[in-house]
């Protein structure tokens, strides 16, 4: 058992999988002598060679195409894409190619890869390095999409992801790489994909966040003072239905708290999803407290965008008051 | 200081067997075998019937749009047939030719016209791809298959075709800088065919040859007759030799002209002139082997029919395949959509038909739960 931040759990979990698995390959920008720009690869290329981490050239569109040639012909890339705004150019290689090659080939062509994305603001970056697209690639049938908030579940969730046989989003909230340490064990586990945790349990009201907002709903937890439930989804797709549908109903009060902009954004989707299966149970309409619907600020105004602990804690006190 | 210069070159163009019949001895002489070259002209003959008949099956509404490869049968015809068994060919959809050539069944490519995903189940032992319709994309799969190849130390290599129109695409452009700096043996063939669906290939490039796109990537470039059964394999050797013993990419322009409209849904005639058609005819890739065929004495009337006949049969028998194979479940699109169908996909799948999706029964009125399992029962009982 160590204490490690959350890349450090991250960087781990490479070196255990990379271990047992010779097919795990990593490539991106920067990843290789430097170590990534956060770090998360650091000692890595030193470690397992040049064969199987190195560094591409600088195009995001043509590192996931390559790591769909790689994974097709029978290897697990590993790209890291250096900043969730560098997705936009290798849009269409996730969604019209690795989404599809299963389905569009009834399964004799698949794409086992995890693409590495730090995600989200906070961290006082330029622009194009704060957003949070998790939900456009939710959208992408085909795609699984997972996001941890801890150290602990980051490097479980990350070894599964590292043995799945269908592309995967791998989304690092950027803002608690080294916000925080939490025991992390040596001993190999593993997070299913799919599955949420429940964070605290509660009577009153359901909080279901993900990623770096599971932070900010804690702290508004602590400051209340009635009995709330934190969901942590951990994973966008697929995604713990019944995990969030069993507490609503428990509890018949929900807030949804992301980082995301809020029209079409995951909440929306898990709004929806309480009114099909908790109706009957509800006591007070489904709220949301997200990023708004304008570009990500600067970063003088970021943490204004971004949801945080008095905004959860309006949310709790309306849904309450119900 | 004076001016110097910093980088010269030329690029060669080959041309072996002209469209007049003319024949370069010295370059063609037992490059082909005779044998190989009646099995070569055979299947261009056989591929241009079976667009013909595709045509006809789109006309006749048995079959979606269809792109023809009526004109270019000898570009990847020359690849596929100095290929190694084991390479990689990585298409686009017009390399209908090449595809036959390694193996793969003529009801596949049918299938997938046909709207029928089993089509692009390619059997793995051809080394082909499925096909591809967005342009240029799948550059980047073949260098990335060649690189897991190259990862194993086996010495495979990837042929992979484009169109001019193709080769503006950002992902080509990335696939040849990949390739070159990350050396891997990928043969990339540019079969400039002069239009993308209406764009003449001047939009497309402003330079003098689509060759020398691969110039600046650092790759040999070649630009040969891809109407020319001898200079394509003859192009496709020099590059196949290169990137195998090198490890590092090439480039081939190969010129040759889509006869047809871009598919059947285009109408060519709304953009380009007939006498440019006509004179394209006249350098038919096929016309031109038979000529040499029947000078040589390999060929004659009545081996001309025979193949006819043969082929004929061959490819209603294919027809008759893709056409008979049982329609898939209604339910099919979601099972193969991952490794294991997530929970909530099984929910729609099996609620397709009687709920409002994803509507939890417990949360609806009295009747219209009845309603949901009444119908559920009965989709049970149609299933079984």
């Amino acid at each position: 058992m160590a204490n490690l931040n959350l890349v450090q759990a991250i960087n781990l979990a490479l070196i255990q999988e990379m271990e047992k698995n010779p097919d795990i390959v990593l490539l991106g920008e920067d990843i290789g002598v430097n170590g990534g720009v956060f770090r998360v690869t650091e000692g890595l290329q030193k470690r397992f060679g040049e064969k199987r981490v190195f560094d591409t050239p600088l195009a995001e569109s043509g590192i996931i195409g390559l790591s769909i040639g790689l994974a097709m012909g029978g290897l697990h890339p590993v790209p890291e894409i250096q900043f969730e705004g560098f997705l936009g150019p290798a849009y269409d290689q996730i969604c019209s190619h690795a989404a599809r090659m299963r389905s569009r080939t009834r399964g004799a062509f698949t794409v086992p890869m995890t693409i590495r994305i730090p995600v989200g603001g906070g961290i006082h970056a330029p622009e194009l390095h704060s957003d949070s697209p998790e939900a456009i690639y939710a959208h992408t049938p085909g795609l699984k999409v997972v996001m941890p908030s801890s150290p602990y579940d980051a490097k479980g969730l990350l070894v599964s992801a590292l043995r799945e046989p269908d592309p995967v989003l791998f989304f690092e909230p950027k803002r608690i790489y080294r916000a925080f340490r939490e025991e992390v064990p040596e001993d190999e586990y593993t997070l299913p994909i799919g599955k949420a945790r429940t964070v605290c349990e509660g009577t009153d009201l359901t909080i279901v966040s993900w990623g770096a907002s599971v932070v900010q709903c804690m702290q508004a937890i602590e400051k209340s003072s009635r009995s709330i439930e934190l969901i942590d989804l951990r994973t966008i797709y697929p995604f713990d239905m019944d995990a969030v549908a069993q507490s609503v109903s428990k509890t018949g009060r929900c807030v949804v708290v992301h980082e995301a902009p809020l029209t079409c954004g995951f909440g929306s989707e898990i709004a929806a999803r309480i009114m099909e299966r908790c109706f009957l149970q509800l006591e007070a309409p489904v709220q949301r407290v997200a990023g708004f619907d304008t570009t990500m600020p600067y970063y003088k105004l970021e943490l204004d965008y971004l949801p945080d602990a008095p905004r959860v804690t309006r949310a709790i006190e309306d849904c309450l008051a119900y | 200081m004076p001016i110097t210069t910093a980088y010269e070159t030329k690029i060669e163009h080959i041309s072996i067997l002209d469209a007049k019949g003319n024949f370069d001895e010295k370059l063609g002489k037992g490059l082909i075998p005779d044998a190989d070259l009646v099995k070569l002209y055979e299947a261009m003959v056989s591929c241009r019937q079976l667009d013909e008949v595709a045509f006809r099956l789109q006309r006749s509404g048995r079959m979606g749009t269809y792109p023809q490869n009526m004109g270019q049968e000898a570009t990847s015809l020359g690849a596929a047939y100095v290929l190694r068994k084991d390479d990689w060919m990585v298409t686009c959809y017009r390399e209908n030719c090449g595809l036959f050539w390694r193996g793969v069944p003529k009801e596949g490519i049918l299938l997938h016209w046909m709207g029928d995903e089993r089509g692009n189940a390619m059997p793995k032992p051809h080394w082909v791809t499925p096909i591809y319709v967005p342009l240029g994309t799948q550059m980047l799969h073949a260098a990335g298959l060649t690189l897991a190849a190259k990862y194993r130390g086996e010495d495979r290599i990837a042929c992979t075709f484009f169109g001019d129109g193709a080769s503006s695409e950002g992902d080509f452009h990335e696939a040849c800088n990949f390739a070159a700096n990350l050396h891997i043996p990928v043969v990339f063939v540019c079969q400039n065919n002069f239009w993308a669906i209406s764009t003449p290939s001047k939009i497309n490039s402003a330079a003098p040859t689509f060759a020398q796109r691969g110039l600046s990537y650092g790759m040999p470039c070649l630009q040969c007759d891809g109407n020319d059964i001898f200079a394509t394999v003859y192009a496709m050797k020099k590059s196949v030799e290169h990137a195998r013993t090198t490890g590092t990419p090439c480039f081939i322009e190969m010129v040759t002209y889509r006869l047809g409209d871009h598919t059947t849904a285009d109408d060519a005639k709304r953009y380009r002139d007939q006498n440019e058609v006509d004179a394209w005819k006249a350098r038919d890739p096929i016309i031109r082997l038979r000529n040499y065929m029947v000078a040589r004495k390999l060929w004659d009337d009545a081996k001309e029919s025979a193949l006819l006949e043969r082929v004929a049969q061959e490819n209603a028998d294919a027809v008759a395949r893709a056409e008979g194979i049982a329609a898939p479940h209604r339910a099919d699109f979601f099972d193969s959509m991952y490794a294991e169908i997530p929970a909530d996909l099984a929910m729609q799948r099996d609620t397709m038909h009687t709920h409002s999706l994803g509507q939890d029964p417990s949360q609806l009125p009295p009747e219209a739960q009845e309603r949901a399992r009444q119908m559920t029962s009965e989709a049970a009982a149609a299933h079984h």
